[in-house]
């Protein structure tokens, strides 16, 4: 086959083609173009969204690694901890093996952190999936799924011992034929221990440490000097398998070969591209060149093809730079934890990547030119024709003449949309570790870690995404979403210190789905701003859609902070009854544009989200921290989907499962925009009488407002609005609440 | 009559099991074992029915539920008797 | 009292273990699987955890490892060995404690509080409890469900080796209470010497009031020999 048909068929543009042959100043040979392939695709390179990465704030006080210099962002936690965190997806390879993909993208991102040098303590995911109770075969394939990816996660968190401490589940048509599996990892380090992915040091040994090569992710790629027969097909694994047990040995070994001082110069994890990448990266960075001989590498098939192992992703294997003359300690810390350790090559200062088969030279390539200089793509951004009518919004015609505000929040109850998510969170071990202080179902999720020096931090974290806000306005849905990761810490008293991304979005080719990248970068940079949250890093995951069309445009954003010294955590529950109930923050609903009960309960997507003051977010915020620092403060608890009412319904559903009389603030509008209206910026907080004074005092002089809606106690909920009363048994409610999720899963 | 299905990964599919057991053999001294593969062995019940319909059904039942077409194979042994 | 805690390739609560045992005034080593030394005053503790990624058959293989003979001497000896959770499950494979642990009744794997009621005084490891008494510890397994034959369950009831069982929030042994099936409800055994613990519950994330409970004091105090838990 003629060089550039092969590069066209491995997804490679003539254009693309031309510029690799004139960089190298020859033609490329099949193996070369198979590494420039995987190198400059858009997972690899970002070369579609590269422009538009650059408009977020990377850079802060806090900020020890940057976005994109390493394979995970670093942040100052204070008295020497630094956190080390990233978010990633693993969407495709979860919609062919739901099981195995979620697992291996666990083991993904497990790697990209203890590649920093540090100990992963905790993981989160965010996943969203078609309507569980869809009905016939979508509903079906849909739970079959649900359990899939579920139970991955939870094999692979478990056996290695991380806690999966929260995330979200999340239900909507728009990713039926495509599920979105985005899993996050944080991990712990004292700033001296901060590792970087480069290659330094002339003549020092490249080491494979992990599991053996094989022929996994290469399913999709194009066969070179082979035929494409059944057979070879068959050779060729469609999902990569991952083993957490050689994830959790792998992390053990690297984290005791770390301290080890100045043994290690570089590591670097095999993931996406896998030899290929992390060779030309380690060498990029390190401004150095680095010389591989196949023939080492540990492979676990036969007659592999040097274009098969260097484009292999199997699982579980990272590449370590050691000190020269230091090779037997590594070799004896792999050897006592039964993993192989393999010297196959050494660090040059060529600038090249030359890969040797048996002493024969089969791919010599400029390292930059493979990590660094993929092409930069301008993608054309157009605003959808459709936009203006997506966004119709004519309440008188989707609301009923008479407001039916009780069957409606029952409604909202019996929903999965809502339900609790203890079904899958009861599948994730949140405890090992003995450093989770706030476990699943509440706003954060909060950590406690030990500081170098001795005594404890606590460190909050959460996982936020919604793409129902981002389809009816990328920008200020995307804003929205920044202020709720925002405001959830502010719940557990926390000031965020960095933000990681993982943007999904459909086809980049088609410039109304690039519109909504692009409103969404600029809108999350806008709010990043506005909190002095930079972003640390995260990943891209484009084409994401089925025949039946793109998903909703979905970020989602992955916060942590650090909780003041002298806060007290408060559930987000009520206890018992007798405490006074404020809203800090507006009164206003926000309208009930883009709402999760205009979509559960009238069935429609219409309107958009009312504009995110950021300015009275951050205020908010603030005053919150204070709150938390006050004796007398018993529950806290955000305000999001479901508006005011089902805020303070999930209240109600603590141990005691504790009521309370309340009237909800509405202005000129429906009731139910009140009740269920989604805008931005209020807080709940459920306080003792005599705390009263200094917190109105907190939020009078932060310039925050404070409504008094009512107290607790009794077994209902009762609301007034607008003079009317309703009352719900809480008892009722909470069951709906318990069941809703479980009932529409099955077994 | 009983039907046998023998469930396998397909040759190219790492076996982490298999892994796992192949370094305790080693450890228990079999050097010479050079691989682990681990599959299921699966028997069911046959009473009555016509054997060629049987044989089209459990076929079907073997590639949808009894394995993961995506990473397994799998045989099928219809005997008579129990 | 001194401890060793043993960490198999795949333990993850060794350090937790040994965490929750100094926090208590106790005194605890981490020992790898491949060394075989065991001070003849030492208490063994097994901990949880994926020794070698639960692969085959939990704790099938960690069983055959160095360190798991020097367990077996030690506990022939007297010494006391606390098995939690895979830690049960090596010991059931070891033959140190009778049955077996196998897949949860409900095939998932859970992670919750459970309740737990003590059912014998007479062992080291409840001494620091009444009988009856009721106790939340968190349970985190997929492979909890206790069998063993019917002859067994017989002799472990009669010889009162049953130290928990699991039981709802009013302290009622019921079906609807046990979280993975286990016969008779067994959440925990002792061996017929009474030095040999085995459970899946985990009393070491059981200390601290931070980490949700101070139950779990009792049965790590009741093995480094104290009796009434401070």
């Amino acid at each position: 086959m003629k060089a550039k048909e092969f590069a066209l068929k491995l997804g490679l543009t003539e254009e693309e083609f031309d510029r690799i042959q004139n960089g190298l100043g020859r033609e490329p040979n099949e193996t070369e173009l198979g590494m420039f392939s995987v190198m400059w695709s858009e997972h690899c390179s970002y070369k579609n969204t590269r422009k538009e990465l650059r408009k977020f704030p990377t850079t802060g006080p806090a900020v020890l690694v940057k976005a994109g210099e390493e394979n995970a962002g670093v942040v100052d936690a204070g008295d020497g901890l630094a956190l080390a965190f990233k978010i990633e997806s693993h969407n495709h390879p979860s919609a062919v093996e739901p099981f195995q993909g979620a697992a291996t993208g666990v083991g993904g991102i497990l790697r990209d952190i203890f590649t920093m040098g540090a100990r992963p303590v905790a993981f989160m995911d965010s996943l969203r999936f078609g309507r569980p109770d869809a009905p016939g075969e979508a509903g079906k394939r849909t739970r079959s799924l649900i359990h899939g990816v579920v139970a991955g996660i939870s094999h692979y968190g478990n056996c290695v011992g991380v806690p999966t401490v929260g995330g979200e589940l999340v239900f909507d048509p728009a990713y039926e034929g495509n599920p979105l599996v985005n899993v996050f990892c944080l991990g712990t380090l004292r700033h001296d221990q901060i590792r970087r992915g480069a290659a330094k040091g002339v003549g020092n040994p490249v080491f494979y440490v992990g599991a053996k090569t094989g022929r996994d992710g290469l399913a999709g790629a194009a066969f070179a000097s082979r035929d494409l027969t059944e057979e070879s097909k068959a050779d060729r694994p469609a999902v990569q398998v991952g083993d957490p047990f050689v994830g959790k040995l792998l992390f053990e070994a690297c984290l005791e070969l770390y301290a080890r001082p100045d043994l290690v110069v570089g590591v670097q994890d095999m993931g996406a591209a896998g030899l290929t990448c992390s060779t030309c990266e380690t060498a990029s960075r390190g401004g150095s060149g680095i010389e591989i001989e196949l023939r080492k590498v540990p492979q676990r098939e036969t007659g592999m093809t040097p274009f098969e192992t260097l484009l292999s992703e199997s699982q579980e294997r990272m590449l370590i730079i050691v000190r020269k003359g230091r090779e037997r300690e590594l070799k004896e810390i792999f050897a006592r934890w039964g993993l192989d350790a393999a010297e196959i090559g050494t660090v040059t200062d060529t600038g090249r990547v030359v890969v040797m088969e048996g002493g024969k030279v089969v791919a010599d390539l400029p390292a930059r030119m493979l990590a660094d200089d993929a092409p930069v793509y301008e993608r054309a951004a157009m605003t959808p024709a459709k936009l203006a009518e997506k966004q119709k919004y004519d309440l008188g015609k989707i609301l009923p003449a008479q407001p039916r505000v009780k069957e409606d929040l029952l409604k909202l109850a019996r929903s999965p949309a809502t339900g609790s998510r203890r079904w899958v969170w009861n599948q994730y071990d949140h405890m090992v570790g003995l450093r989770t202080v706030v476990r699943p179902g509440s706003d954060a999720a909060v950590l406690r870690v030990e500081k170098p020096g001795g005594g404890w931090v606590r460190v909050a974290m959460t996982l936020d995404g919604n793409g129902r806000w981002c389809a009816q306005d990328p920008r200020e849905g995307s804003k929205a979403l920044v202020a709720e990761a925002c405001r959830n810490l502010a719940c557990a008293g926390a000031v965020p210190l960095g933000l990681t991304d993982n943007l999904n979005y459909g086809n980049p080719h088609d410039p109304e789905l690039f519109w909504q990248l692009r409103e969404g970068v600029e809108g999350m940079a806008e709010a990043c701003r506005a909190f002095d949250l930079p972003v640390t890093g995260g990943n891209v995951s484009l084409y994401n859609q089925s025949p039946s069309g793109p998903i909703h445009p979905t970020p989602v954003v992955g916060v942590v902070g650090k909780v003041d010294e002298g806060v007290k955590l408060a559930p987000a529950v009520f206890s018992t009854g007798g405490g006074e109930v404020v809203l800090l923050g507006t009164t206003a609903s926000g309208g009930l544009g883009a709402s999760l009960y205009l979509q559960e309960v009238h069935g429609v997507i219409a309107g958009k989200l009312a504009a995110v003051d950021l300015v009275s977010e951050k205020k908010l915020h603030a005053v919150t921290r204070m709150v938390l620092a006050q004796p007398g403060v018993r529950a806290v608890h955000d305000v999001g989907e479901g508006g005011i009412l089902w805020a303070l319904a999930e209240m109600t559903f603590g141990e005691g499962s504790a009521g309370g009389e309340f009237r909800v603030p509405c202005g000129k509008e429906r009731p139910e925009e009140a009740l269920f209206g989604e805008g931005a910026g209020r807080i709940l907080v459920e306080l003792d009488e005599t705390s009263m004074p200094t917190v109105e005092n907190l939020a009078k002089e932060g310039g925050v407002e404070l409504t008094h809606l009512g107290r607790t106690g009794g077994k209902d909920l009762q609301v007034t609005v607008h003079g009317a009363e309703m009352i719900w048994p809480v008892a009722e409610l909470r069951d709906g609440f318990e069941k809703s999720l479980p009932k529409a899963l099955g077994p | 009559m009983k039907a046998v299905v023998t469930v396998t990964l397909k040759p190219s599919i790492l076996d982490p099991q298999g892994e796992a057991v192949l370094h305790a053999v080693k450890g228990m001294g079999l050097q010479e074992v050079k691989s682990v593969r681990i599959g299921k062995h699966i028997e069911l019940e046959i009473e009555g029915g016509d054997e060629k319909k049987l044989k089209a059904k459990l076929e079907e039942i073997s590639r949808e539920l009894l394995s993961n077409p995506v990473m397994e194979n799998f045989h099928l042994d219809l005997r008579a008797g129990g | 009292m001194r401890f060793a805690v043993v960490q198999f390739p795949g333990s993850n609560c060794d350090q937790d273990c040994v965490h929750a045992l100094r926090g208590l005034g106790q005194e605890a080593r981490l020992v790898w699987h491949h060394e075989t030394r065991l001070d003849p005053d030492e208490g063994v503790i097994l901990p949880g955890g994926f020794s070698y990624g639960d692969y085959l058959r939990c704790g099938a293989i960690a069983r055959f490892s160095p360190m798991m003979q020097s367990v077996k001497a030690a506990a022939e000896r007297g010494q006391v060995v606390v098995g939690i959770c895979n830690g049960f499950q090596i010991l059931c494979e070891a033959g140190l404690l009778p049955g077996a642990l196998t897949r949860n009744e409900g095939l998932h794997f859970r992670c919750e509080p459970s309740h737990l009621r003590v059912e014998s005084p007479a062992s080291r490891f409840t001494s620091g409890y009444g009988t009856g008494q009721m106790l939340r510890i968190p349970i985190a397994h997929g492979e909890g469900c206790y069998r063993a034959e019917p002859k067994v369950l017989e002799e472990l009831e009669a010889r009162q080796q049953i130290l928990f069982r699991y039981c709802d929030a009013e302290g009622r042994v019921t079906a609807e209470a046990n979280p993975n099936g286990s016969s008779h409800s067994i959440a925990g055994i002792r061996n017929q010497a009474g030095n040999v613990l085995g459970m899946m519950p985990h009393p070491e994330r059981a200390c601290e009031p931070e980490m949700g409970g101070l139950d779990g004091r009792g049965i790590l105090l009741g093995a480094a020999g104290i009796g009434r838990s401070a």
